[in-house]
């Protein structure tokens, strides 16, 4: 069986095929695929020749057989597949001939197309894709799917859920780096593995891209952090362009000799990849085949990732920002009820700015439907942010959903020692990958004692083992406990840190805030605890990063224990909080010339400082608007050009933002808001323009309902309908979107006649505008806000 | 540099004004991000060029029918197809800002154009250096979208070249290029030196544009 022998034995994979099948007169641009059926000898002959070169596993020619990007008029997908299988299994019967167990691989490549939330294919589109392929491949009798030349962690975790989900098939993976080891898309090795073993394929390992020698410092890397199986297939070198042929120019020894070299280090399945040939795996074949295989060695590192990076959770301590929450916050519960993701994602960069290492992601308010918000939230943040995420909720079926369609490896908060808890959240984890947190807690509370909390915390460990969860992707919370209501909690706290880091050997995590509840001057206590607890052992404190106090004591107690290189983390974090102090000093500048200006900090503390004199509504008239025209003249004349418009939006926004509260907190409400709709068109994915818009619109009191990019007609039409929108504004790139742009105004024109349009963009113009059926074509972003004015305000 | 600098200015419609000091150095700061969190890519090959018919080409098994480009390619009998790209981090970049900063957003966007541009020329004026060997010379290059050259064949141009596999460069169903900061062009390959114009936009018949150099 193959899974037996991955790892104990030296196996050898194929070597190219897409340049053979060239040789033979495939045309650049020419599905290759088709010719497992209208050249199948062709196909068949090459597979024989792997084998009898001593190929144990042979590729399928099915690369690009998936729906999204296999169009062929004569084939569909499953019949490509089982032709392929059988060339693939003809080949073996008679390419081998010494008995050995060989093995065909359905070989399955990437889409050819991006996700969302950069691209415009949707993860379960993706799934659905390589669900029919791997389907189709285990009926035609394939032995394994192998994954490969992926440089997405997103699509490669569509295309193993997909196999996994469907079939009983072995799922090896391969992924495409650079020579800096980098994905395409951005995602380091680091990541690669902490997806790969979450997701539990069977090997993992590189192909393409590079040749044997380029790929020797990203196997290491490789070898130094997973504990399964590497495969490695190199090309025959880089790519020359010779004539007009592109050429791979390792010969069959020299690419041997590097083979070997690999194995010896540790790689445990060799092949090749583009420009290889039968005469390079023979040679591989011959130069390795005594080679003694060097076991995979098990890694003990906790590591989380997003598509970008992984965090190592362990011996120096890192921060889970704590405010994607909305736990005794209004204004964020706000945020929640009126669907203002932007709200949140800010908070999410605002703490990725503060230094947090990971963000806790909780959503749950009683009155929404948590696992759409969640699954919202998770795609949304993971679209600016490329820190690693910790979600953090009770409700099971909102967890799995955020946990599916999560870019990486994900921190989930949490799971505790009451068996309806575990039996809920480790199939989870079993499935798509994760660092848990385990609080220790059970059937009959909390315990009192450091030992009570050990003792759960030994439970959940052990339960953990029956679904293959390892002790190193559990994190235990020793729950910490306020002290106005219970003395002795913080000490049992740090005892409980200390016996279970000892004890077990994992890691830990606390929220930390919770201690001084109740108690004045809550960051003295906190930032004190926050200390001690590192000191007990504390991998990971779920803080404020904003909080000066806790930054102040992760800081010195790094630069305390060492764990700061020449102080430098100190030093600069005491420089930022420095330059920033000096910004909100009073400034003698008056409001309207920060904004002006763009200046966004004076504006802010310009505001606050008049607020205390002067009436918000007299600041907003007396200053704030009279800035804005200002500006907005000048952009209309000539003087004043985008940039400097848009910072000065910025700057208002900010003073804005100073002003609503101090309103609030008088009493008076704000006027109400005209809603308006935003959106770039379906099939259209640039949004820079109508995010221009936006800003503008929101200045000038505009409540803007923004739908994004990509955006269906049907959704923009419902967001109207329900809100009761009287404005809509489109915003479309290219030729080929505008057609999108008027079937959107043909509907609205039908389903909300009363609503009016405006449209803009690259190519539109006061013609194109006509012809497609729109009120008002905006020339630029302030032509938007003044037909909105006249528009609305009138009405 | 000064070159780029001039050029992101341009992009930003500032035309022959002053920038600002503030403009200018959030223009500085943009570039060194975008150097740092971008990784530039490009491929290209060597095609036959058919003449089937009056303003009808094939490039391998792209059959174009376009006036503007098979004046751009006459006399040539080869060409080069072509792409480049950014790279997902310059997207990633500016969404991230178009949540906090818009003005810097589209400096960046500016910015990244200019880097795109430029890095494209450096690749073409390799190429030229490459086919110069075989004593031929390189046409301006010209992009699908452009004129009557039908953005749709940016689908074969892209999987000819196997785009998404060896520099990341994708496309959506709309045709649109993701990562948007991308370029794909053909690059007529001929025997004679013709003089023309390296940069696009002069001979643009577009005269009152608020974005034309010069």
């Amino acid at each position: 069986m193959l899974k037996e022998r991955l790892g104990r034995e030296l196996l050898f994979f194929d070597g190219g095929m897409g340049t053979l099948l060239q040789e033979k007169g495939l045309l650049p641009g020419e599905l290759p695929e088709s010719w497992n059926i209208k050249r199948r000898e062709t196909v068949t002959e090459i597979h024989k020749k792997y084998y009898e070169a001593g190929s144990d596993i042979v590729l399928t020619n099915t690369f690009g057989a998936n729906a999204l990007k296999f169009h062929d008029e004569s084939y569909s997908v499953e019949e490509i597949i089982t032709a392929a299988a059988e060339n693939a299994r003809k080949a073996r019967r008679l390419g081998v001939t010494d008995g050995r167990e060989a093995y065909v691989a359905l070989d399955m490549g990437p889409t050819g197309k991006l996700l969302e939330p950069m691209g415009d294919l949707s993860f379960s589109e993706a799934y659905e894709a390589f669900k029919e392929m791997a389907v189709c491949g285990e009926k035609a009798g394939v032995d394994l799917v192998h994954i490969e030349t992926m440089s997405d962690t997103y699509e490669v975790k569509a295309a193993v859920l997909a196999v996994k989900e469907n079939t009983n098939l072995p799922v090896t993976v391969t992924m495409i780096f650079d020579e800096k080891g980098k994905l395409l898309t951005g995602g380091d090795v680091a990541a690669v593995v902490a997806l790969l073993e979450g997701l539990r394929v069977d090997a993992i390992g590189l192909n393409c891209g590079m040749g044997p020698k380029q790929m020797m410092p990203v196997m290491e890397e490789l070898l130094s952090l997973t504990s399964l199986p590497v495969i490695m297939k190199p090309n025959a070198g880089l790519p020359v362009q010779r004539e007009q042929e592109t050429c791979y120019d390792v010969e069959p020894d020299l690419f041997a000799g590097w083979m070997k070299k690999m194995a010896e280090r540790g790689a445990c399945v060799i092949g090749g990849c583009c420009g290889t040939t039968p005469a390079h795996i023979e040679a591989m074949v011959k130069a390795c085949k005594n080679i003694k295989i060097k076991h995979p060695v098990y890694k003990e590192h906790t590591l989380v990732s997003s598509y970008g990076g992984a965090v190592t959770l362990g011996e120096i301590p890192v921060i889970i920002g704590e405010r994607i929450n909305p736990t005794g916050k209004k204004r964020f519960k706000q945020a929640l009820q009126e669907h203002d993701i932007d709200y949140i994602l800010r908070e999410g960069i605002a703490q990725q700015e503060k230094g947090a290492h990971i963000l806790d992601v909780n959503v749950g308010l009683p009155d929404i439907d948590e696992a759409k918000m969640l699954e919202e939230v998770v795609t949304k943040l993971q679209s600016v942010v490329n820190l690693p995420l910790q979600i953090d909720t009770v409700d099971v079926k909102a967890m799995e959903a955020a946990m599916r369609i999560y870019n990486g490896k994900p921190m989930i908060n949490s799971v505790n020692g009451k068996q309806e808890s575990m039996d809920a959240v480790f199939p989870l984890v079993q499935k798509y990958g994760g660092v848990v947190v385990a609080l220790t807690l059970d059937e009959s509370g909390i315990p009192q004692t450091a030992d009570g909390r050990l003792k759960i915390a030994g439970r959940i460990i052990e339960e953990a083992k029956k679904y293959g969860i390892d002790k190193k992707d559990i994190v235990i919370d020793v729950l910490a406990m306020t002290i106005s209501s219970d003395s002795a909690g913080a000490k049992t706290t740090l005892e409980a840190l200390k016996l279970v880091r000892e004890t077990y050997k994992v890691c830990t995590v606390l929220g930390v805030s919770n201690i001084s509840f109740g108690l004045p001057d809550r960051p003295a206590i906190n930032a004190n605890f926050y200390t001690m607890a590192m000191q007990q052992g504390l991998s990971a404190g779920i803080i404020n990063p904003s909080s000066e106090a806790m930054m102040r004591s992760y800081y010195s107690y790094l630069a305390l224990m060492n764990y700061d290189n020449n102080c430098e983390r100190y030093i600069a974090y005491c420089g930022n909080a420095q330059s920033k102090s000096v910004v909100t000093a009073p400034v003698k500048m008056d409001l309207t010339h920060a904004i002006e200006k763009g200046l966004k900090e004076e504006a802010h503390s310009i505001s606050k400082e008049m607020v205390q004199t002067m009436p918000p509504l007299e600041i907003i008239n007396g200053y704030l608007v009279p800035a804005l025209d200002t500006v907005g003249k000048g952009f209309e004349e000539g003087t004043v050009f985008l940039p400097q418009l848009l910072m000065s939006a910025e700057a208002a926004k900010e003073a804005f933002a100073v002003l609503k509260e101090a309103l609030e907190k008088t009493g008076l409400r704000e006027e109400r808001k005209e809603k308006i709709v935003l959106a770039t068109v379906k099939g259209d994915i640039h949004d820079i323009g109508k995010n221009i818009v936006k800003v503008l619109l929101e200045n000038y009191s505009f409540d803007v309902i923004d739908l994004g990019k990509d955006a269906e007609p049907e959704v923009i039409v419902a967001a109207v309908k329900e809100h009761h929108v009287r404005l809509a504004g489109l915003s479309a790139l290219m030729t080929t979107t505008v057609t999108s742009m008027e079937e959107t105004i043909h509907l609205l024109r039908k389903e909300a006649p009363e609503c009016k349009v405006m449209v803009g963009g690259a190519v539109l113009n006061q013609d194109y505008a006509d012809m497609i059926g729109a009120d008002f074509y905006g020339k630029d972003a302030m032509q938007s806000v003044y037909y909105a004015q006249r528009i609305l305000k009138k009405m | 540099m000064e070159r780029r600098m001039k050029e992101v200015i341009r992009y930003l419609g500032y035309g022959n004004h002053a920038v600002e000091a503030k403009t200018l150095e959030m223009i500085e700061s943009s570039l060194l991000e975008l150097e740092e969190k971008t990784s530039v890519r490009s491929f290209y090959r060597i095609f036959d060029i058919e003449w089937e018919a009056d303003e009808k080409i094939a490039i391998g098994i792209m059959h174009i029918q376009s006036r503007i480009l098979s004046k751009n390619l006459k006399g040539c009998e080869k060409a080069v197809l072509f792409g480049a790209t950014l790279g997902a981090g310059a997207d990633r970049l500016m969404q991230y800002y178009s949540l906090t900063d818009m003005g810097k957003t589209v400096i960046l966007q500016a910015c990244a154009a200019a880097m795109l541009e430029e890095y494209c020329d450096e690749c073409q004026a390799a190429i030229a250096d490459t086919v110069a060997k075989d004593g031929c010379f390189l046409r301006p290059r010209f992009s699908p979208g452009y004129g009557d050259f039908d953005i749709c064949h940016q689908k074969t141009l892209i999987n000819m070249l196997e785009l998404p596999k060896r520099i990341g460069l994708t496309l959506t169903s709309a045709c649109m290029m993701v990562p948007t900061k991308s370029v794909t062009a053909v690059i007529g390959l001929s025997k004679d030196e013709i003089s023309c114009h390296r940069h696009g936009c002069e001979v643009c018949t577009k005269i009152n544009c608020q974005y034309r150099r010069n």
